[in-house]
């Protein structure tokens, strides 16, 4: 009765521009393109620290000035019991001041997103905090909050949060116009438009802004840590780089350190990798090219 | 069979109550700029009507206006078959429309079909509901098999049937269009083309299509309205009476090229050169 269904061509001219997937010759289970970003910081790394340790030895520089790698590296093996309990009082702060820097943060770009006259109100502080030395003011904070653990945490979130409260008022503020538009005209409501699109755009500049906060908060908890001093009954990695460098321990000194970069770099890794598994199926910043 | 419907102009036989009233719309921008001026103009159930002009003779902007995104500074657009509280609430949702932009403008994140589910989404449709209606709408406009596919996985053209499957999924009354294929090589626009009027025959909703090509606007339509600029204005109002469906042998008819002819004598004398 009805006019037949139309069945329009599903493989036209444009159904062939799919991007073709590649085979790469894998090595160890990694593609092959891989390594050299593996293997040329690794050969540098060891050809500095061989490098070291020849100079320290060459020319007997004593170990409470400059330590050699290999007694750094023997120190840390020594030292792990004090040393790993410390670390981990210093990561518990710095997740902790992250985790309420992304809360505070995200909560406070949304709020500023939906209402102006509180964004022209309230960031204005938010920069004065940002811009504020935070050695500066922690002295007073550790007097204010008259608990060392807390008080750590305040200096570490104020040091972390701002790039994440920044960077996700850019990204609410940076959705398709004609999206936008195009919610207004199926009548989405404000929360609709806020959770399928303004959230959803925020995302790629949210992570950027995580990716300088987890560095950001590590710092933020040494330096208080530096700042609050031997005087406090914390035990973090810079209390103990303090209590060394008092007893001319300068290896276990040295062995801090270490804990403490690597410790950034692994937060690094991490949320770099947050970051690619959130956006790599369709961001242009995820996104591998061929030319 | 009834295949007789296609031989026969559809909308003619509707001139009744216009589906859109526009009388004597004007808007002017904060900045002074006049970009419509005094436009009267109704817009027949199940037509298919061309807006035709030079860029900046307002014709985005009278078709945004139509859709209620921005009020006219003066002047009515009315919807005379709808009821009153309906009207009371224009361009917020009440509209039976469906809009498509000159981007394909689908949310980057989301997969082909997530982005048609988007409409059905925001009305509250139940998910399974939604997702059989957008899998549908989307092998309506040939994109069947694409349904995880990211936007950025697709060609320009597919993009831009993702963008015509979401502005249908809900039904629509009227289809606007904005310059959709502006931005496509000429053999996918031919083909869009093509498959656009298979779905309006199909579907049969009211399809307005803003562009600047002539040869495209009398390929698809029934009615013209030619436009100029400075300030945006209505110039002609011109019938095309060929028969549907119009298929490749229409494009390349004796007809086709006088019907052009005559539309490109109009455009001229509307810019006045």
């Amino acid at each position: 009765m009805s006019a037949p269904v139309e069945t329009l061509r599903p493989d036209g001219t444009d159904a062939q521009a799919l991007p073709v997937a590649m085979a790469e010759a894998r090595i160890l289970g990694l593609p092959a393109s891989v390594w050299p970003r593996i293997l040329a910081p690794l050969v540098i790394g060891v050809v500095v620290l061989a490098l070291w340790e020849f100079a320290v030895r060459w020319n007997g520089i004593p170990s409470y000035v400059l330590p050699g790698p290999i007694l750094v590296g023997q120190t840390l093996v020594a030292d792990w019991g004090t040393l790993s309990g410390s670390l981990w009082v210093t990561l518990k702060i710095t997740f902790m001041a992250l985790a309420a820097a992304i809360v505070v943060g995200v909560t406070l770009a949304v709020l500023f997103s939906q209402s102006k006259w509180l964004e022209m109100a309230l960031l204005p502080y938010a920069v004065i905090l940002q811009v504020t030395p935070i050695v500066a003011i922690a002295p007073l904070i550790i007097i204010w909050a008259n608990d060392i653990d807390l008080s750590l945490l305040i200096c570490a979130w104020i040091v972390a949060f701002f790039p994440i409260l920044s960077n996700t008022i850019l990204g609410l503020n940076s959705a398709d116009h004609n999206l936008v538009n195009l919610f207004e005209l199926y009548g989405a409501s404000r929360w609709q438009t806020m959770r399928y699109l303004k959230l959803p755009a925020a995302l790629p500049y949210f992570l950027a802004g995580l990716k300088i906060s987890g560095g950001l908060a590590l710092i933020g908890a040494v330096v208080a840590e530096f700042v609050a001093g031997t005087g406090g009954s914390a035990s973090g990695l810079a209390y103990r780089i303090l209590e060394a460098g008092y007893q001319l321990k300068i290896p276990r000194v040295f062995a801090a350190l270490v804990m403490i970069s690597l410790s950034g770099i692994a937060i690094f890794l991490a949320t770099s990798l947050v970051s690619y598994l959130l956006l790599h199926r369709w961001h242009e910043s995820a996104i591998r090219r061929e030319n | 069979m009834d295949t007789a419907y296609l031989s026969t102009p559809p909308g003619k036989e509707s001139a009744g109550t216009p589906l859109v009233a526009v009388r004597h719309v004007s808007k002017r921008f904060a900045n002074g700029t006049l970009a419509v001026r005094d436009v009267d103009l109704e817009l027949g159930a199940g037509q298919f009507i061309s807006l035709l002009g030079p860029s900046g003779c307002g014709k985005s902007t009278l078709l945004r206006m139509i859709a209620g995104l921005g009020a006219p500074s003066s002047g009515t657009i009315t919807w005379p078959g709808e009821t009153g509280e309906a009207q009371g609430s224009a361009g917020h949702g009440a509209r039976d429309l469906g809009f498509v932009f000159q981007d394909p403008t689908l949310m980057p994140w989301a997969s082909a079909l997530a982005n048609v589910m988007l409409p059905l989404k925001l009305k509250g449709v139940a998910r399974a509901e939604a997702e059989a209606r957008a899998a549908e709408m989307l092998a309506l406009v040939g994109l069947k098999g694409f349904e995880t596919s990211y936007p950025r996985e697709l060609s320009g053209g597919m993009k831009m049937r993702v963008s015509i499957a979401r502005a249908l999924v809900m039904r629509p009354k009227i289809l606007l269009m904005d310059e959709p294929f502006a931005a496509l090589d000429e053999i996918t626009r031919h083909r869009l083309n093509d498959d656009l009027l298979a779905l309006w025959e199909r579907e049969r909703f009211t399809a307005v299509f803003v562009t600047h090509s002539v040869f495209e606007s009398v390929y698809l339509s029934q009615r013209i309205v030619v436009m100029a600029a400075r300030p945006g204005r209505v110039m002609a109002d011109l019938s095309v009476d060929a028969a549907y469906p119009r298929d490749e042998l229409f494009r390349t008819s004796g007809e086709y090229a006088r019907l052009c002819r005559v539309a490109s004598t109009k455009l001229k004398e509307a810019i006045g050169r």
